[in-house]
């Protein structure tokens, strides 16, 4: 097992599929600066012709939401039926929204 | 048959594809993750421009051999490859070394090939270019990391630098071959591009705190087949097991 402070920093990956598309992220990997996340990004996430674009972010700076909050942060939303715009009839052209 | 066209795309072809075969034996035990899949790509791209190579190569020859036959039914001394590419892999950086002083010779070299008269070389250079220049930024910048990392990976770069510079000077020999297909526009003669390799080299090797040795003293045989180092033998040794042993092997 290698030193953990050795270790490259962890970084996340996001990648845009095509143009007019958001950035999703795809996963992470490990790099020793961005630019080197870029292209290990490119190399491991992009093989597959899956990018037009891609972001990366090292993971400690996401601050992320806790999963013991999950109460408080999403059950009001849950008997609020009427923040859901399900009562309008799409037509078909419309195609995904 | 065109008999320098077809040494000049065996040379083409075996100088990818050793160094592709050889790239390709860090699969599964590279340093970190994210390099063994780097080094999996590299290795697909050299073996994918080896394919556009001896597929032209086979064409030319007319004989009925296909692009595996002359990959996989050749021994030897019917190498055209250059002695820099059968070195062995020593460690991850001398592996990079090796590659950065092929990446820069090989942008140089499709650059020029994009120019040329026959229209299927051409072709071929100007999609492998695309592939060379991000091996060459890659091969680059891990060169100018190692070099300029701790005191152990500039020893083992140093090293590196050391041991594969006799093998530079071969790149660039222009030999009777060369300098046909150079004066009828469809190959460049490589002593050309000497100059211009320099200047790629000598500032990342100065980024990376390597010194560059004084002698230029240039082992020679692997482009003509006259003479390989040992290494080569072993290499086909294993590349060539499968269709040796099962010649009609089909997958």
């Amino acid at each position: 097992m290698s030193d953990p402070k050795t270790e490259w920093p962890l970084w996340e990956v996001f990648i845009r599929g095509q143009h007019g598309m958001s950035h999703r992220h795809v996963g992470s990997l490990h790099a020793a600066d961005e630019a080197m996340a870029i292209k290990n990004a490119r190399d491991v996430y992009t093989r597959r012709n899956e990018g037009v674009s891609i972001w990366v972010v090292e993971a400690r700076h996401i601050a992320a939401s806790s999963p013991s909050d999950k109460g408080p942060l999403y059950e009001p939303a849950n008997s609020k039926v009427y923040r859901h715009p399900t009562f309008f009839d799409i037509p078909d052209d419309v195609g995904a929204m | 048959m065109d008999a320098a066209l077809f040494e000049f795309l065996l040379r083409q072809g075996d100088n990818t594809l050793v160094l592709g075969h050889r790239v390709s034996e860090w699969c599964g035990v590279a340093p970190v993750l994210e390099e063994d899949i780097a080094l999996a790509n590299t290795a697909l791209d050299l073996v994918g421009q080896t394919q556009m190579w001896l597929d032209y190569a086979a064409e030319v020859e007319g004989a009925g051999q296909s692009a595996d036959d002359l990959a996989y039914r050749r021994d030897v001394w019917d190498f055209r490859s250059l002695l820099l590419l059968e070195q062995p892999n020593g460690d991850f950086g001398q592996t990079l070394m090796r590659q950065f002083l092929f990446d820069a010779f090989n942008v140089l070299n499709l650059r020029a090939l994009e120019q040329s008269k026959d229209q299927r070389i051409a072709g071929i250079a100007a999609k492998a270019v695309k592939e060379a220049l991000y091996h060459l930024d890659r091969s680059r910048e891990t060169v100018v990391a190692l070099g300029d990392g701790t005191a152990e990976s500039n020893a083992r770069m140093q090293a590196a630098l050391n041991l594969l510079w006799p093998y530079v000077g071969e790149m660039f020999i222009a030999d009777p071959v060369d300098l046909d297909l150079a004066q009828k526009g469809i190959a460049a003669d490589p002593s050309t591009l000497r100059a211009a390799w320099d200047a790629t080299l000598r500032p990342a090797l100065t980024d990376a705190m390597l010194n560059i040795p004084e002698d230029d003293f240039a082992h020679k045989g692997g482009k003509t087949g006259a003479r390989h180092s040992e290494h080569l033998g072993h290499m086909l040794a294993v590349m060539q097991s499968l269709p040796r042993a099962y010649p009609d092997a089909r997958w």
